[in-house]
């Protein structure tokens, strides 16, 4: 306290040196380090999406079993069978209809189809495989998988040709479906429920206030805590694909790029989902109403929005819902970019969609939204 | 140091404040005294720029709150009745987050120290005890190394070691040069600690001047207590039994 004399003879010239970057860094810092410690946050940003990808995952044949169907009036006992049971990696379905072997094969739950014959007059075998486009990854294995056992010594001269085919299945694997709508489940939660949580808790514990008593602009305090949460967002939404790409499969068609793209769409995703956010902690009079107020806004959108399932499962009267709700382009922008290797360009539509919703949003925010 | 001049604060159904006028002067410390209601709060929040007025003229270290908020947030301190600080923080990281809020260059470490709170730094504000609290509270407004501190009702809801401990503590502040405008419910506290008080009452002022020319007129006037004052009162014997010394 012994230095309070000078500080106070610097006190005309304070105002000049007063930084509103500073400050902003500040509160974002501090913001961050609370969301990071707050259990809520990093269950409904982390959690929750993780364990549904990892159901899905699961459920989506993760892991590198590749299911082959042995088509039916195929020669089972021959030494191409038993090569191909012994790599481990290669599960054998037998027993089924041509016609279920064709539905499973187009939605992927078989990764491809062998057909083994004598050829006539020979001691040689013809091995004809169809592959599907629903699961290029595992009949990109299984390929290799039989071409080394086509240069195997003792395979080789039983082995006279093998003829190959691919079937058109369905676009994508569950997880390429799942997890976009995961990630903007993710988005939409931490963007609604914890920008409403944070400022009326800030305000009704008076911390606002408080900072209204120190030089901070409004604007800082606004800006600061969007930066926190757009950056605690974009984290745990590099960590969803990251953990999507590498354990499940995720495609990601152009790598890094893909990525940067998803990330710029997440960032879009949190603005407009924080603007209901600062409404619902304006309309909301205590902590107890920020639930089913937020529950009003993220409920229909998890539900409707192309999360789980595609819109257009949807009864013919509930589809015009979905395609009013910010979500749906979120997701169906994701998937684009992640899946059909799009750039942001090629998104525009659904980008334009999200920025009127943020704008109509943001509209609504500046007028409910409350200091104090 | 501040001079308050014919002060109003109407909301729409009540005058909270009318026609307030007093002055604090340089490192004094200077209290404002009344029941719940009487306007104390809504008048320290004028002066420090947290809330508008409806007339008045309102100057603080030569600067008029209505041209000049912003610099002189940069040299005031201000602790609020029951306000609460950012979730899920430690002592260090709030302080760190107001040097950013003032853009003050200091160490946290210091600001703890100045209110014998370093033991706590890693605590969060909401493990801390009530007496704990409000030294927190005071530390915070010094961050800016400000002219004047305002402490609303800093000792309400404090044991007596508690409260003794932070008037040794505002007045060493006051000591290192800082003036300080307290506003408190207990006489006794405004008698010890305030070199001047004004007592408010329905958003007036009924009296302001020392505490001891207050109680000199009274008795002049032909006032006497109905029990014999004793040499001590039943604060001190309880102090004395149970120690001075502060539990956490």
């Amino acid at each position: 306290m012994n230095d309070r004399n000078s500080g106070s003879a610097l006190a005309g010239e304070r105002p000049k040196a007063y930084s509103n970057t500073t400050a902003t860094l500040a509160l974002a810092k501090a913001s961050f380090r609370s969301i990071m410690r707050s259990p809520s946050a990093v269950v409904f940003t982390l959690a929750f999406p993780l364990i549904f990808i990892l159901v899905f995952g699961f459920l989506g044949g993760g892991g590198t079993r590749i299911d082959v169907g042995i088509t039916p009036g195929s020669d089972i006992n021959n030494p191409v069978i038993s090569m191909l049971g012994k790599t481990g990696m290669i599960r054998l379905v037998k027993d089924k209809s041509k016609a279920e072997f064709d539905k499973l094969l187009e939605k992927g739950n078989v990764d491809a189809m062998v057909d083994i014959h004598k050829k006539v007059n020979t001691s040689a075998y013809s091995v004809n495989v169809v592959y599907t486009s629903a699961s290029r990854d595992k009949g990109g294995i299984l390929k290799s998988v039989l071409n080394n056992l086509f240069y195997d010594k003792t395979l080789k001269p039983t082995v006279a040709e093998i003829k190959e085919r691919t079937v058109t299945g369905r676009e994508y694997k569950t997880i390429d479906f799942i997890l976009p709508g995961q990630l903007g489940f993710s988005l939409l939660s931490t963007g609604v429920f914890g920008t409403a949580f944070v400022f009326l808790s800030l305000r009704q514990t008076l911390v606002i206030k408080r900072f209204f008593a120190t030089p901070v602009k409004r604007s800082s305090i606004v800006i600061g805590e969007g930066i926190a949460r757009i950056g605690f967002a974009l984290i745990g939404a590099l960590f969803i694909i990251l953990i999507g790409h590498f354990f499940f499969g995720f495609t990601l068609v152009h790598g890094v790029v893909t990525v940067i793209n998803m990330l710029l769409l997440a960032t879009m995703g949190i603005i407009v989902f924080m603007g209901f956010g600062f409404i619902i902690s304006g309309i909301a009079k205590s902590e107890s109403m920020v639930p089913p107020i937020s529950n009003i806004v993220t409920l229909p959108q998890f539900l409707l929005s192309g999360t789980f399932f595609s819109i257009e499962a949807f009864p013919t009267w509930l589809q015009p819902i979905s395609r009013a709700l910010p979500l749906t382009y979120l997701n169906d922008a994701m998937r684009k970019v992640a899946f059909e290797g799009m750039g942001l360009w090629d998104v525009k539509f659904q980008i334009m969609i999200l920025l009127i919703w943020g704008i109509v949003i943001y509209a609504v925010a500046v007028k409910v939204f409350k200091w104090e | 140091m501040i001079s308050v001049k014919n002060l109003v604060k109407k909301y729409d159904d009540f005058i909270a404040v009318q026609d307030l006028s007093f002055e604090v002067y340089e490192n004094e410390i200077f209290g404002l005294l009344g029941p719940n209601g009487a306007g104390k709060t809504t008048t320290l929040e004028i002066i420090e720029t947290l809330r508008e007025k409806t007339s008045g003229e309102i100057i603080v270290d030569g600067l008029s709150v209505d041209k000049h908020p912003n610099a002189i947030k940069q040299l005031i301190g201000v602790q609020l009745q029951a306000a609460g600080y950012y979730p899920n923080l430690n002592l260090i990281e709030l302080i760190e987050l107001f040097a950013g809020l003032y853009g003050a260059k200091i160490k946290p470490m210091d600001m703890l120290e100045k209110v014998n709170l370093q033991d706590k730094a890693k605590a969060k504000y909401k493990a801390l005890s009530g007496g704990q609290k409000q030294r927190f509270s005071i530390a915070t407004t010094l961050i800016n190394q400000p002219k004047i501190i305002f402490l609303d009702e800093p000792t309400t809801g404090l044991d007596p070691q508690a409260r003794r401990n932070l008037w040794d503590l505002i007045i060493e502040i006051r000591n290192a040069g800082t003036t300080v405008v307290i506003t408190t419910h207990y006489m006794d506290e405004a008698e010890q600690l305030c070199d001047r008080v004004a007592f408010v009452e329905r958003g007036r002022i009924i009296a302001v001047d020392t505490p001891d020319n207050l109680i000199d007129q009274l008795i002049n006037s032909g006032f006497e207590r109905k029990k014999e004052v004793k040499k001590a009162n039943l604060e001190d014997v309880f102090i004395s039994m149970t120690g001075k010394e502060w539990r956490e």
